[in-house]
């Protein structure tokens, strides 16, 4: 799957907090990183060790301090609040480790969402509806298509975020802790389902997690330590 | 769901999950918008009446022949001090030279509807025995019903002038011992002396004024009073009444006469009506801030509790362009409601209002009009306050940074 220009392309990449005052934090020290599409890759590390903020610079929902972004081909380090808007909605899915769904509003319209907004260049889709409810039953939960969130289980819920993240049909999915509050069982499952949409639809998977079990079930292995990249290694998944 | 649009979408869901929230907002602009409904209803009822009843028989402006005054003659140039003695000399019946050009251009000044001619002057209504002072005002009764509508006064009879006829109040009638049809005498110091027939018993609207007033034609009170063909004043009607000021003032530059509009011959009750006009839009003003204080206040705790799901909002790709519409959107929808509710509850408060409030005679002050128009002014304006308090919410959901957010 090794593309000409990689998805996501981060050089010499800073992150200060309170730039400019007493309390300034420098939390990523230049990170180089280099994600081609279609990888299926765990972001690991202690606390603290900066993966958060590198996931929301990722997903720009943060800006960078300093350095090189390159998403899909453009740089996006100067893009402005709604040209970041735009190319999150047209390259980017996001998985959060609490589910986040709108509690106003059932599985299949939480699903449809992305599709509703129609921000950015991705027309809005006709078939909105009837690809949200493909991919609620790819998740397993066709017959609980028009449930509120709050009538569904964690892992019932997390299935519909991963549902939502994918209708816009993402290059790259961003996953912040998938399964961080559910037990072992679901949490398999769970990724699981994941793995199965990066083998059948080609998504680019960045999933951080805590889990180094889940971890050696990836592609591709980053270890991020006190802002620096510590680690980063290709991974032959064991068999179960 | 993707029919209405995104933004429309999220605020309905939004106030529909508030639900407790939204009904009292919507609850409180309805209460605000019912008073000033019913306020401006009982206002326009109270005041409408006192109009009517102050100006009932009046026209709205008056063009008389200046008021004749004495210059002491001060024969030579003497500088010794002299002692005068001004005497105001008694006002004879003054008339208007020219009148018939004076009223064309009254009519073709701007917000004049009519003009009459008129001759009034006072005279001795006798019957039998009984003899009263009345007022005669001869007039052309085509004319004079465009400036006074005399037609809703008629108590009985015709209104009709024809030569020997006369139009005479309830209470002359009575105090002459006459009944319609019947024949009375008038007299005037001049010397003139006519007898007239009553075609229509009139009620006024004062006592005084039933008392004492006497309508005949044009040419009748002109012999009776000894000016033929000349009149003492025009009488004017306008389109706005409250702007009488106005136009007499225009008239007077332009005619040189004495002009008197409604205002001045009614001060005390035009002040009264200007005082509870301006009471009331004070409390018009304060009942819309405090509405949008409350529509505000609602949108900012919603904005505080919906903090997350902006942020996955802004998350999964809404721009900060349509979570600014997604909030503004709730305020508008909330100022309509209210508007909607208020209106309804204003027209129940008015009918029920209707039936205790009465006047003198026991006529309803107002009625019941399903006045659309102020349904629509009321809708309007109300979205529009929907729509600004709703500014400083939706700006901070606008500004949300989505990371935060998100976090927590």
């Amino acid at each position: 799957m090794a593309n000409a220009e990689p998805l996501v392309l981060l050089q010499g990449l800073h992150k200060t907090y309170n730039e400019g005052l007493p309390n300034a934090e420098e939390v990523l020290h230049g990170i180089d990183l280099e994600i081609r599409p279609g990888e299926f890759t765990a972001l690991i590390g202690p606390s603290g060790s900066g993966k958060s903020t590198l996931l929301n610079i990722l997903g720009l929902l943060e800006n960078a301090s300093g350095g090189g972004y390159r998403l899909s081909g453009r740089d996006v380090t100067a893009f402005a609040d709604d040209e970041r808007t735009h190319a999150r909605h047209e390259v980017l899915g996001f998985i959060f480790q609490f589910h986040h769904l709108l509690p106003a509003f059932t599985a299949l319209e939480n699903v449809m969402l992305p599709g509703m907004i129609g921000s950015g260049r991705k027309p809005l889709q006709d078939d909105l509806a009837a690809r949200a409810m493909e991919l609620l039953d790819a998740v397993g939960l066709r017959e609980a298509s028009d449930k509120k969130p709050n009538e569904l289980s964690g892992g019932m819920q997390q299935r519909v975020a991963i549902a939502r993240a994918l209708v816009l049909a993402p290059q790259l999915v961003l996953a912040d802790e998938p399964t961080g509050n559910l037990d072992t069982r679901t949490s398999d499952s769970i990724f699981e389902l994941l793995r199965k949409f990066n083998r059948e639809r080609g998504t680019g998977l960045l999933i951080v997690t805590h889990d180094p079990r889940l971890a050696l079930r990836c592609d591709r292995i980053i270890e991020l330590v006190d802002g620096r990249i510590a680690a980063d290694r290709t991974n032959t998944p064991a068999a179960r | 769901m993707t029919k209405l649009g995104f933004e429309l979408t999220v605020a309905l869901r939004f106030l529909r999950e508030g639900r407790m929230q939204t009904a009292l907002i919507i609850g409180g602009a309805g209460i605000g918008v019912a008073v000033i409904f019913f306020i401006t209803a009982v206002l326009t009822g109270v005041q409408g009446d006192l109009i009517k009843r102050v100006t009932g028989a009046q026209a709205h402006i008056v063009i008389k022949p200046p008021e004749e005054i004495v210059a002491p003659l001060i024969a030579g140039d003497s500088e010794e001090s002299r002692l005068a003695s001004i005497q105001a000399r008694p006002q004879r019946l003054t008339t208007i030279d020219g009148w018939p050009a004076l009223a064309r251009a009254t009519e073709m000044t701007e917000e004049v509807i009519a003009v009459a001619p008129v001759v009034t002057g006072s005279a001795l209504g006798i019957k039998g025995e009984a003899s009263r002072s009345v007022v005669i005002v001869g007039t052309e009764l085509e004319r004079y019903l465009r400036v006074v509508k005399l037609d809703d006064k008629v108590q009985s009879g015709v209104l009709l002038i024809e030569p020997g006829d006369a139009l005479i109040g309830i209470e002359l009638a009575k105090d002459l011992g006459a009944v319609l049809g019947d024949r009375f005498r008038v007299q005037t110091a001049q010397g003139g002396s006519e007898v007239f027939r009553i075609r229509a018993l009139l009620d006024l609207g004062s006592r005084e004024l039933n008392r004492r007033y006497v309508y005949t034609d044009l040419r009748a009170a002109q012999s009776l009073l000894g000016i033929p063909g000349r009149i003492t004043n025009l009488d004017v009607a306008i389109s706005d009444i409250m702007r009488a000021e106005i136009v007499s003032a225009q008239l007077r530059a332009q005619s040189g006469q004495l002009v008197e509009s409604w205002i001045q011959t009614n001060n005390q009750v035009f002040s009264a009506i200007k005082n509870q006009d301006i009471m009331t839009l004070l409390i018009r003003f304060f009942i819309t801030v405090v509405v949008a204080l409350g529509i505000a206040s609602v949108l900012v705790v919603s904005v505080v509790q919906k903090r997350k799901e902006i942020g996955i909002l802004r998350a999964i790709g809404a721009t900060r362009r349509q979570m600014l519409g997604v909030f503004l959107l709730q305020g508008l929808m909330v100022g309509v409601g209210g508007a909607i509710l208020g209106s309804g509850l204003g027209m129940a408060l008015v009918w029920v209002f209707s039936r205790v409030l009465r006047n003198a005679e026991g006529q309803a002050l107002f009625s019941l009009s399903f006045d659309f128009k102020l349904i629509g002014y009321v809708v309007i304006g109300a979205a529009v306050l929907g729509l600004i308090a709703a500014v400083l919410p939706a700006r901070n959901a606008a500004r949300l940074d989505p990371a935060q957010a998100i976090r927590g």
